[in-house]
């Protein structure tokens, strides 16, 4: 057990508490509900309300992305555990402006029981509140409805977001998430488990040495277990897999996003997005922008995961549209 | 033999033994959860039981009958629970009472109504089938087998019903999993039990101890 907290049971609220003293500028708690993060930078503009959410254990996923422009509010689950509906319905009244909400989490059987029946409350009310559910995980399933949503919610919460700024109507919002939603496509590799803080016990055995490709941020199982490869080895591997569901091809342009998922260090990140930019280039796929860093975590699991998103020029002005939270500053 | 008659103490027995039965059982509980989901199947039911008590007396002395005080129950088990289970335990529990309120004491047949309500809405909320690796698997044969052993004495019938839930959740071991975090593993499920299932018949299981305790058993 290698981490540094206080009572297992307590992690969640300690979290929320250090978070939002660290960033009152950007986000704080819902006085009635602990577990909704509201951004303190109201838009003057009514807009769509854009709510993220989903288990804790992510972090920056999902409330570092509460702030200006981006996410509206995050609802917050325990670890690895989607949230309740009354947080998820608490979130709606907390920030429509009149012109509907919309839920955006990853493809969980939790998360959408749990976001279905916070939307019951809030149509109860006579709010509109539609759902998207991120499916970006390749391996995941061969079946697009059935994919898991990983490092990709990103991008499809920034086009959500980025839609809603520039004034887009519930259902343009809508639109718009699930065309970048299919367009995303990611794929994961862990080298260890997260470690479970109630328990201070590891979620699933792996030897040191050894790693699995297409591993989910929960450790559910992917490709096959062994040992460490080369980095580059494994890059290869990963984006065969991506390129192939994706149906790339030269002259594609992509947004990149290497993603660490905790406990990997920066210069590994590097060194896989080096070889992402060598295998891109090889097959004339032009890397429009990129990002390498901890954007979606499992605690302190060491893996990381690569995400390509295919680009047109819609989904880049909505990716472009300026933002500013603690975890994503678009200028 | 006098008719079984469970009244407001014989549910808040219940509710504190399946809290107790939830901490005893917590680690084997994630163990299961471990092989086949992300490990917090027995801490997220202990966070669930452990609010549940915290506010067992006030609940207890504020709801107005039995009906309101399992909808209480599960009120507190869907806002802490999370995940699968907060909405499928919780709405067990906020549906159970449905067809007796008003009442302070209720008879072993209007339990047995209680436990369908129950079981329909994890049917409803969750919409899993027979044969897709969750707790439906024990829910759906053991309600039946307590609905149709009608020949049975009611704490042999409750006995049957909890057997078959357990038989269940054995039987969920070789199914590919087909719903929850599990479905991811595919073939990978195989040979593992669904942690739900063996939570639903343990759960059910306490409520036959209590009833055993009311006859002397």
């Amino acid at each position: 057990m290698r981490r540094l907290i206080n009572n297992g049971y307590d992690v969640v609220e300690e979290m929320l508490e250090g978070y939002t003293k660290a960033h009152p500028d950007y986000a704080k708690l819902l006085e009635n509900d602990n577990r909704v993060v509201v951004s303190t930078r109201k838009s003057s503009e009514p807009k769509v309300g854009i709510i993220i959410g989903g288990g804790s254990g992510h972090e920056p996923l999902f409330l570092g992305y509460v702030g200006e422009n981006f996410a509206d509010a995050a609802v917050v689950g325990n670890v690895n555990t989607s949230p309740s509906p009354e947080p998820c319905y608490n979130a709606v009244k907390a920030v429509d402006q009149g012109k509907g909400c919309v839920y955006l989490y990853g493809n969980y059987a939790g998360d959408v029981m749990n976001f279905d029946m916070g939307a019951e409350m809030a149509a109860e009310d006579g709010i509109r509140v539609e759902s998207i559910q991120v499916k970006d995980d390749v391996y995941s399933s061969e079946n697009f409805d059935d994919r898991r949503g990983v490092a990709g919610d990103l991008f499809v919460f920034k086009a959500a977001a980025g839609a809603a700024t520039l004034g887009a109507d519930i259902d343009e919002v809508v639109r718009a998430a699930e065309k970048v939603n299919r367009m995303t496509y990611s794929m994961g590799v862990a080298l260890s488990s997260s470690t479970l803080p109630a328990t201070g016990e590891p979620i699933f055995e792996i030897e040191d040495g050894d790693m699995e490709i297409g591993m989910g941020i929960h450790g559910e199982p992917g490709v096959r277990r062994s040992k460490i490869q080369p980095a580059d080895k494994v890059v290869d591997e990963l984006l065969s897999y991506i390129l192939e569901e994706g149906k790339f091809t030269s002259g594609n342009e992509v947004y990149v996003l290497v993603n660490g998922l905790g406990g990997l260090p920066l210069m590994d990140q590097y060194i896989m997005f080096r070889r992402v930019e060598q295998v891109l280039s090889e097959k004339g796929i032009k890397i429009y922008k990129s990002l390498v860093g901890n954007y979606a975590t499992s605690m302190d699991m060491i893996g990381g995961s690569i995400t390509l998103v295919k680009l047109d020029d819609e989904i880049k002005k909505l990716l472009d549209v300026p933002c500013d939270t603690p975890y994503l500053k678009i200028k | 033999m006098a008719e079984l008659i469970l009244n407001r103490q014989f549910f808040v027995n219940v509710i504190k033994d399946m809290a107790e039965l939830v901490e005893k059982e917590k680690d084997h509980l994630t163990k299961l959860d471990s092989d086949i989901g992300d490990g917090d199947h027995g801490v997220n039911l202990s966070i669930g039981f452990r609010e549940t008590m915290k506010q067992l007396e006030l609940i207890t002395s504020q709801a107005p009958d039995i009906s309101s005080f399992l909808k209480k129950v599960g009120m507190i088990l869907l806002g802490k629970v999370g995940g699968s289970s907060g909405p499928l335990y919780g709405g067990f529990f906020i549906k159970a009472g449905a067809d007796v309120q008003g009442k302070d004491e209720v008879t072993f047949e209007e339990l047995i109504g209680m436990i369908e309500n129950g079981v329909n809405s994890i049917l409803q909320r969750g919409k899993a089938q027979v044969g897709d690796k969750t707790m439906v698997d024990a829910f759906v044969p053991g309600l039946k087998v307590l609905k149709d052993s009608t020949d049975l004495k009611p704490i042999e019938r409750f006995a049957a019903f909890v057997e078959q839930m357990k038989k269940g959740a054995e039987s969920t071991i070789p199914l590919v999993a087909k719903k929850g975090r599990a479905m991811r593993l595919g073939e990978r499920s195989v040979g593992h039990k669904d942690p739900g299932a063996e939570s639903s018949w343990m759960l059910m299981e306490v409520i036959l101890n209590n009833l055993k305790k009311i006859v002397g058993e």
